[in-house]
C-alpha cells in the first residue's frame, strides 16, 4: 500500500521499489526527496511522524552506477508500519536537499552523513562536522579512505 | 674513630629507612583521578564499591581533581578527540604521580584498530601499570594495583 501510494504520487521520479521480507523499499531520485519525505509525512493514510535513521552508504565496491545512496527510515507511531527511501548520488556531485526544515532531528543525522561520508546536505542551516574533530581531513566511512591512516592531534604522527 | 664510623653508618641507615617510610606512606595513600571513557567504568566501579573494596589499598578516595590526586587511572577507549585532553589532565597533576593504563583499549587501543582511536596511551603520556582485559577482572584491577604500590615502595623517593 505504501510504496503504490509512493509510485502513484512520483510516478517516474521512484526508479524502483522493492519489498524483500516486507522491508518496504523506494529508490527515488534526489530531486523530490524532499517533497517525497513531505507526502509521507503529512498524507493521512500514511502518517510517518517519526525520522528513524538517516544515513549513507558509499557504494565504491558494490558495482552500481551511483558512488553513494542516502538511506532514510520513516516510521508511523499511529500506523504503526514503516518505509525506507534510498537516494542515489553521483560521486561528482553528493549534494542533496536537507531534511530539517521537516524534522529537527534530521539536523545532526545530516551532520553524522556528512562527516562520515561527505554528502553534502544543501540548505542545512549548520553543515559541521559532528563526530571527528575540526582538523579531520576526509571522511573516514568512505571506501577509499585508508583502513592504517590515522590523525592523531598529539602524540606520533604515521 | 670507631665512633665516628658508627655515626656514618647510622646516618646511611636513616637516609634509607626514610625513603622506605615515604614510599610506605605514599603507597598507602593513592588519591586517584578516575579518567572514565567507556564500558570499563563499570568495572572500575565494582573495585571502588564495597565488594572489592578498594579502600582496603588505601586508594579509596577518587578525587575529581587533577591537581590534588596522584595516581591517574585512564579507564576505557581514548580516541585522538580526547586526547588532547588526557596529555592536559595528567600535565596538570603534581609530582609524584603515577599512570595506570585500565582495559586493553588504553593498553594497545585493543580491538578499536581504526582511524578512531589512540593505539595505547603510552603514545601521548607515560604509563606505570598496564592491566589488560576486556575488561579487566576486579581482582585483575587489584592485583595491578598492588603491583603500583609495589613500584612505589621501591623507587627513589622525591621529597
Amino acid at each position: 500500500m505504501i510504496l503504490e501510494k509512493i509510485k502513484e504520487k512520483f510516478g517516474e521520479a521512484v526508479l524502483e521499489t522493492h519489498s524483500f521480507r516486507g522491508d518496504d523499499t523506494a529508490i527515488i531520485v534526489k530531486e523530490k526527496i524532499v517533497e517525497a519525505a513531505k507526502f509521507l509525512k503529512e498524507d493521512p493514510e500514511l502518517d510517518f511522524n517519526v525520522l528513524i535513521d538517516l544515513t549513507a552508504v558509499d557504494c565504491l565496491k558494490l558495482d552500481k552506477p551511483h558512488r553513494f545512496e542516502v538511506v532514510y527510515h520513516f516510521f508511523s507511531v499511529a500506523k504503526k508500519h514503516r518505509v525506507r527511501l534510498k537516494v542515489p548520488l553521483t560521486e561528482e556531485d553528493p549534494v542533496v536537499d536537507t531534511l530539517t526544515g521537516l524534522w529537527p532531528i534530521a539536523n545532526w543525522f545530516e551532520r553524522e552523513a556528512w562527516d562520515m561520508f561527505g554528502v553534502k546536505f544543501q540548505g542545512h542551516p549548520n553543515l559541521q562536522r559532528i563526530l571527528m574533530y575540526d582538523e579531520f581531513q576526509g571522511h573516514p566511512l568512505r571506501k577509499d579512505y585508508p583502513v592504517s591512516k590515522r590523525q592523531p592531534l598529539v602524540g606520533p604522527q604515521n | 674513630m670507631i665512633e665516628k664510623n658508627t655515626d656514618t653508618l647510622s646516618m646511611g641507615f636513616f637516609t634509607t629507612k626514610v625513603n622506605d617510610i615515604v614510599g610506605w606512606a605514599r603507597k598507602y595513600s593513592i588519591f586517584q583521578y578516575p579518567f572514565i571513557t567507556a564500558c570499563c567504568g563499570m568495572e572500575y566501579m565494582s573495585v571502588a564499591c564495597s565488594h572489592y573494596d578498594i579502600d582496603r589499598f588505601g586508594a579509596g578516595f577518587p578525587r575529581f581533581s587533577p591537581r590534588q590526586s596522584d595516581v591517574l587511572f585512564v579507564v576505557g577507549t581514548i580516541s585522538h578527540k580526547i586526547a588532547p585532553v588526557l596529555k592536559r589532565i595528567y600535565e596538570q597533576m603534581t609530582e609524584p604521580k603515577w599512570v595506570v593504563a585500565f582495559g586493553v583499549c588504553t593498553c594497545t587501543g585493543g580491538f578499536y584498530d581504526n582511524y578512531a582511536t589512540v593505539q595505547g596511551i603510552d603514545t601521548i603520556i607515560p604509563v606505570d601499570i598496564y592491566i589488560p582485559g576486556c575488561p579487566p577482572r576486579p581482582e585483575n584491577v587489584l592485583d595491578g594495583l598492588m603491583k603500583l604500590q609495589e613500584k612505589i615502595q621501591h623507587s627513589k623517593q622525591a621529597i
